[in-house]
């Protein structure tokens, strides 16, 4: 399931078969409490040339450099899922995950301290209860 | 393709024979398309119920989380200096559902030998951590799960969408051609037939009419020969006076 978009050139995902892959890792990008809460469960992983498989969003945190780790995360073969806080996804990456229609790694919108989860703004949630309701979520 | 055809007993049974095959494939994908959108209607069901849920769980663990931060003092740098190799690792299977295969994802959790992940909180608000770090742990099952329901249902949707794809294909384009084909034949064979008919008919007509007019030109010759005197082409047909000496 190829995708290619005009716009961005890093919107285009490597078509990597799932059935290829093993044992996976789940990769956060979110706000610090929410990254912390899941990192203390074991999640996090940090490699010999230090990068991550999380990203704390703050308020230094440029809307680039979160575009460019979420699509890093996208295309990495080695994880499976990625969490994101519902607000980052909201502000930042929600053209990205509209677009985005691969099996693996799968987005997974997450809320965080002060955002409750709303299934509204969840894009696979919307595209669920149309195709099992015929309308949005209200 | 019907000007291609050549209308013949054979090629009829070819393609009456080919109709019969499309029928009965459509048929049974179209049980595989139902069989998949049942199954598809359950996943959507369950994602959406499991995700709705899984706010009020959220919620819960950050409630945890501010209790740990209370009692133990800011630990997000420990934390993320902490951070080595994952003890948390998802597994990805595959599961057969009525004939697709289906990435379904476990979470297997390995053994911290050395991390210092466990370190943290030793010197105060030990426990606090411990029940936030475990709230997490459950939080991370059920969003394994959420995980596997969104892999299905988006392999699902482009299964059933190719797998219709088929269903209609066959059923609009290639059943109702290889009926007009098979109809094309019969119609060709019976129009040769007719022909074949037509033309030994001719062929008949023909024969008795030269046959008539042969018969005519003979008749019409022995009338001219008898109005023309007694000379008859046959002699032993006259009666001769008795000869008196």
């Amino acid at each position: 399931f190829f995708f290619f978009s005009s716009r961005r050139r890093h919107t285009r995902f490597l078509p990597v078969s799932w059935a290829r892959r093993c044992v996976q890792e789940t990769a956060i990008i979110g706000d610090e409490d929410t990254v912390t809460g899941f990192l203390l469960t074991g999640i996090g992983e940090r490699n010999t040339k230090g990068e991550t498989n999380f990203l704390i969003v703050d308020s230094q945190t440029t809307a680039k450099q979160i575009e460019d780790t979420f699509v890093k995360y996208l295309r990495s073969p080695n994880i499976a899922i990625v969490l994101v806080s519902q607000q980052v996804a909201e502000r930042y990456l929600r053209q990205m995950i509209n677009e985005y229609d691969q099996v693996v790694p799968t987005i997974l919108e997450i809320p965080s301290k002060e955002y409750e989860y709303d299934p509204k703004k969840d894009t696979v949630m919307q595209k669920a209860n149309r195709l099992l309701y015929g309308k949005e979520i209200e | 393709m019907s000007q291609q055809v050549v209308p013949s007993q054979m090629v009829q049974q070819l393609f009456e024979g080919k109709t019969k095959a499309a029928k009965k494939g459509h048929e049974l994908l179209k049980k595989k398309c139902d069989a998949l959108k049942t199954k598809f209607r359950t996943i959507m069901l369950g994602l959406l119920e499991t995700k709705k849920n899984m706010g009020a769980e959220a919620s819960d663990a950050f409630l945890l989380y501010a209790k740990a931060q209370w009692a133990a003092g800011e630990f997000h740098q420990n934390v993320k200096d902490a951070v080595k190799r994952a003890t948390i690792r998802v597994d990805m299977t595959k599961e057969n559902i009525a004939g697709v295969q289906l990435p379904i994802m476990h979470i297997r959790e390995l053994e911290d030998v050395d991390s210092n992940l466990s370190q943290i909180g030793i010197s105060r608000g030990g426990q606090a951590i411990q029940k936030c770090r475990d709230k997490f742990k459950d939080l991370l099952h059920i969003l394994v799960k959420i995980a596997s329901l969104q892999t299905s249902f988006v392999t699902l949707d482009e299964v059933i969408k190719v797998t219709n794809r088929r269903v209609n294909a066959l059923e609009y384009i290639v059943i109702p051609k290889f009926v007009e084909i098979v109809r094309y034949i019969k119609q060709e064979i019976e129009e040769i037939g007719r022909e074949e008919l037509f033309g030994l008919k001719k062929v008949l007509d023909q024969r008795r009419k030269l046959q008539e007019e042969s018969n005519k030109a003979a008749d019409k010759k022995a009338l001219e020969a008898n109005r023309e005197g007694k000379e008859s082409d046959n002699l032993l047909e006259d009666v001769d006076e008795d000869i008196l000496f």
